[in-house]
């Protein structure tokens, strides 16, 4: 959201009275109905239009015509496709999101299992994102057209142009199998699975929950090899953005008055600059973390990291649309959630959006 | 900015914290395997037919005839001790070993076994087949499959089929024997514990299944009190690393014990490390061309005949195939009972070019190579599309995903498949059955189990000779007439087989034991150990 909007909303929410809250809620709840039943629709029909057949990821290619149609009426195949979507709807309104043909387990332990993996690898990228490309995108601001700038530039260029499944490859070469710094693929030895109980499905919480320090020692030396190669394309996008947004804002005239009156540099570039570019950077921040949320199926493939990628990747291929639509209501929410946290973000950052 | 430094300083030291390999080595009781394990959707052996749930049940479940590991050559009872067959090869009369006991600790009784058939075939999920050919159905099968004692399971069947044919079957992933009292008792709306077998286990084998995490990990525990006394291993785990260069890296620093999905690259790239050690593992799987009889080019004997000549079977099995497969031409996979070993075709334009000829086809023609998007298949479809041009015909090349090509396969909408095909069970008429055996070639016959069907190729004298070989009680002559229907489908017909899988496996040489068969079902944990 751009400082416009954010002026905007002070002039409609100044002054706000119950009435108006209450179609501000509802206003938003429609929007997320809406997109819900969008969402859910036409993942819906581009599964149906598919040529894959999800009867023969049930049955195998050997199946017999008699067998075949047992389960294509079981899946209730026969019926309009509309209809096939109304009836999933039913059950998803009564908290059933069906069963996966590729797992035979219910998609919501699925997503259970596999959302906190992507959770806490899109976490610890962002982070990564946030901690390292913002003070890189200022510094190539500040010293535009110079070195610090150069290499941030070429940084960046990295980050976006290669490869990612490459890039995770060469990592796994270096740290892990020459270097020997980090676990290999997977998020815990196989040793420990299974030994402490999943309370969150984050490995990194429930290993801190349970007090054990090898697995959680175990769990953060798998996570940071792919963390950090997925954090590179967050790092590559923060801090190009940040280095663009300082750029404009340090050709303002009251940078100029601030320098001008002897206010220190860093003050300059920390107190007024960047406070101002902040809006702008939660919403970069926020789109960047929703679309790792989503995540990202090389990374988990090079890491055999079982995450929501692989997850709705494997399960579209197979057409097991349960687990796909499963799977794109909970990255539908993720997006949702997150824009609705950046607004709550938006109104600390920034007094003018308090109204 | 303090706040930001005493942050960085945190996250400086988790990383840190993190930093630091995993353990050396596997635990010396704990066999580790990376492989692509996403093809698992059930355990229930009335279900199973993927590759590697097709391994892990032979390895939880006994069956009634077995293959046992230390000689794989010879079928053996499982947890029948002896069989006798009466009423003209119609009826086997199976005596159950005594004292078995299921992983429950309920003991393994006749009941058990009859159960375990029954189940299949009221179940009637894809691998059923195998036993229903016997004349079983939902309805008659309480009657011709039950326990006659406590020890004793008498099976009869209505079709003409060689006792010896019928005693392999018992050898299949379908006739694991399970715990009845278990199951029954997680049985939910009459589904005979299918809900609750998909993903437990209740068997009397080698081990039981721990865990199962789809997409992530399986975990086998050893059965101390197995009838060939406890494994050698305590526990072995199957985890899922779909990338081979990431299986690579893991076996290499020894973080698991073998690698099974290996290219022929990263195997060679292996070979100079001291620590690791290549096995050839011949399968039964084949690799097969399939011409649409029903094309009005491609279904002339002397167009496929023409392709046999044009491919050239050697450059490709001596190239990027390497090791990987081997050059076979019958549909009976090499190394197995009956089966022909011949390989009569070699590259030889000039007579293919005069078969084409003399189909009415010198100057070539155009046609759609399907085929599946892993390697090897467009490996070998890019190699089948240059031989083919050389006697002019262009071949276009479709890659799909299995799911997807299937359905085409199956509705006899190609013009040649490029594609495999491996046994279900260790006996010539699971092969003959697909290739050679199509009673019906009507459209709206539906056979789509069926190879020939789906080619649109039916033959008397091949279905005379399929059916003949099958009912055959003479055991030579009946080896005989599948090498002779291995011999005919060389000659005639829509395929063009090309080669043998020859399973390439990678391990730690400190570990030995490991045993994979012919069969996708005959891969065996109990006798591996470490040094």
């Amino acid at each position: 959201m751009d400082q416009t909007s954010a002026n905007g909303q002070r002039e409609a929410g100044s002054g706000l009275t119950l009435p108006s809250n209450l179609v501000k809620v509802t206003g938003v709840l429609a929007s997320l109905i809406m997109t819900f039943i969008g969402l859910t629709a036409i993942t819906f029909v581009i599964g149906r239009l598919m040529p894959a057949d999800p009867v023969l990821a049930i049955v195998g290619d050997r199946a017999s015509q008699e067998v075949y149609e047992q389960v294509y009426l079981q899946l209730g195949l026969d019926k309009p496709i509309y209809e096939q979507y109304f009836r999933y709807i039913g059950q998803l309104l009564q908290g059933d999101l069906g069963t996966s043909i590729m797992t035979a387990q219910p998609v919501a332990d699925d997503i259970k299992r596999f959302f906190p993996a992507t959770l806490e690898l899109a976490t610890i990228a962002t982070l990564l994102g946030v901690f390292v490309g913002i003070p890189m995108g200022v510094v190539a601001a500040v010293h535009q057209g110079r070195w610090p700038d150069h290499i941030v530039r070429v940084i960046s260029l990295i980050g976006y142009s290669a490869p990612i499944f490459w890039l995770g490859m060469v990592a796994l070469l270096i740290f892990y199998a020459n270097l020997d710094w980090v676990a290999g693929p997977g998020r815990l030895d196989v040793y420990f699975d299974g030994i402490i109980e999943p309370m969150t499905g984050v490995l990194l919480i429930d290993a801190a929950m349970a007090g054990d320090w090898e697995i959680f020692q175990n769990a953060l030396s798998h996570l940071i090899l792919p963390a950090s190669i997925l954090g590179t394309f967050a790092l590559a996008y923060i801090a190009r953005m940040t280095r663009s947004f300082m750029l404009d804002q340090l050709s303002q005239e009251y940078i100029l008055t601030a320098r001008v009156k002897g206010m220190p540099e860093s003050n300059v570039i920390w107190g007024h600059a960047f406070r101002n570019v902040l809006v702008q950077l939660i919403t970069i921040i926020g789109l960047t973390y929703a679309s790792l949320l989503e995540g990202s199926v090389l990374t988990e493939t090079v890491f055999s990291w079982p995450g929501i990628g692989q997850y709705i990747t494997n399960s579209l291929f197979n057409n097991d649309m349960n687990a796909v639509l499963g799977g794109t209501i909970v990255v539908g929410v993720c997006f949702v959630g997150i824009n609705m946290l950046s607004d709550l973000l938006y109104r600390l950052v920034d007094p003018r959006v308090r109204g | 900015m303090r706040k930001l430094r005493s942050i960085l300083l945190t996250v400086t030291t988790l990383v840190a914290f993190g930093m630091g390999p995993s353990q050396a080595a596997t635990p010396s009781n704990t066999f580790i395997i990376a492989k692509d394990i996403a093809d698992i959707i059930t355990m229930d052996p009335a279900e199973v037919f993927e590759l590697t749930t097709g391994e892990i049940i032979a390895n939880i479940y006994d069956r009634i005839m077995m293959f046992e590991p230390e000689d794989l050559q010879t079928l053996v009872g499982g947890v029948a001790e002896s069989w006798d067959i009466s009423n003209g090869g119609k009826t086997i009369t199976f005596k159950i070993r005594p004292g078995l006991k299921f992983h429950s600790g309920n003991p393994v009784r006749a009941e058990d076994v009859a159960w375990s058939l029954q189940r299949v075939v009221k179940l009637n999920k894809t691998p059923a087949f195998i036993i229903t050919q016997f004349g079983w159905t939902p309805e008659n099968v309480d009657g011709l499959v039950k326990a006659t004692d406590n020890s004793h399971v008498q099976i009869t069947i209505t079709e003409e089929f060689s006792p010896g044919l019928v005693l392999n079957a018992m050898s299949s992933g379908v006739a694991s024997v399970v715990d009845k009292k278990l199951v029954m008792s997680h049985e939910k709306d009459g589904d005979l514990g299918y809900d609750w077998l998909k993903s437990k286990s209740a068997g009397s084998g080698a081990f039981s299944l721990k865990t199962w995490k789809a997409n992530e990990i399986v975990t086998l525990e050893a059965n101390s009190s197995y009838r060939h006394g406890a494994p050698g291993m305590k526990r072995v785990i199957l985890r899922h690393v779909s990338e081979p260069s990431s299986q690579r890296l893991l076996l290499e620093k020894a973080d698991v014990d073998m690698a099974r999905n290996l290219t022929p690259d990263q195997v060679k790239g292996v070979k100079g490390n001291s620590n690791i050690a290549i096995d050839g593992h011949p399968k039964g799987t084949v690799v097969y061309m399939a011409a649409n009889a029903g094309h009005p080019i491609l279904g002339k004997t002397e167009v496929v005949q023409a392709i046999r000549n044009l491919v050239d079977y050697d450059s490709m099995a001596n190239s990027f195939l390497a090791g990987q497969f081997v050059v076979h031409q019958a549909f009976w996979p090499g190394g197995l009972w009956a089966a022909l070993e011949t390989t009569p075709y070699k590259q030889d334009v000039t007579k293919a070019k005069s078969l084409l000829a003399q189909a009415g086809h010198a100057d070539g023609f155009e046609l759609t190579i399907h085929t599946l998007t892993n390697s090897p298949f467009p490996e070998i479809a890019q190699a089948v599309q240059a031989d083919l041009a050389k006697g002019g015909i262009k071949a276009n090349i479709v890659t799909l995903e299995g799911k997807t090509l299937w359905p085409k396969y199956r509705a006899r909408e190609h013009d040649i498949i490029l594609a495999r095909w491996s046994p279900d069970y260790v006996d010539p008429h699971s092969n003959a059955d697909a290739f050679a055996h199509n009673p019906d070639n009507r459209l709206e016959a539906k056979l789509t189990g069926v190879l020939a069907w789906r080619n649109a190729w039916a033959d008397d004298a091949s279905n005379a000779l399929a059916v003949k070989a099958r009912n055959e009680l003479d055991l030579a002559k009946r080896e005989q007439q599948y090498l002779e229907l291995q011999a005919m489908l060389q000659k005639k017909g829509p395929f063009v087989i090309m080669f043998q899988q020859n399973e390439q496996v990678a391990r730690r040489n400190n570990l030995q034991g490991f045993v994979s068969g012919s069969n996708f079902d005959l891969v065996f944990y109990r006798n591996v150990n470490k040094k």
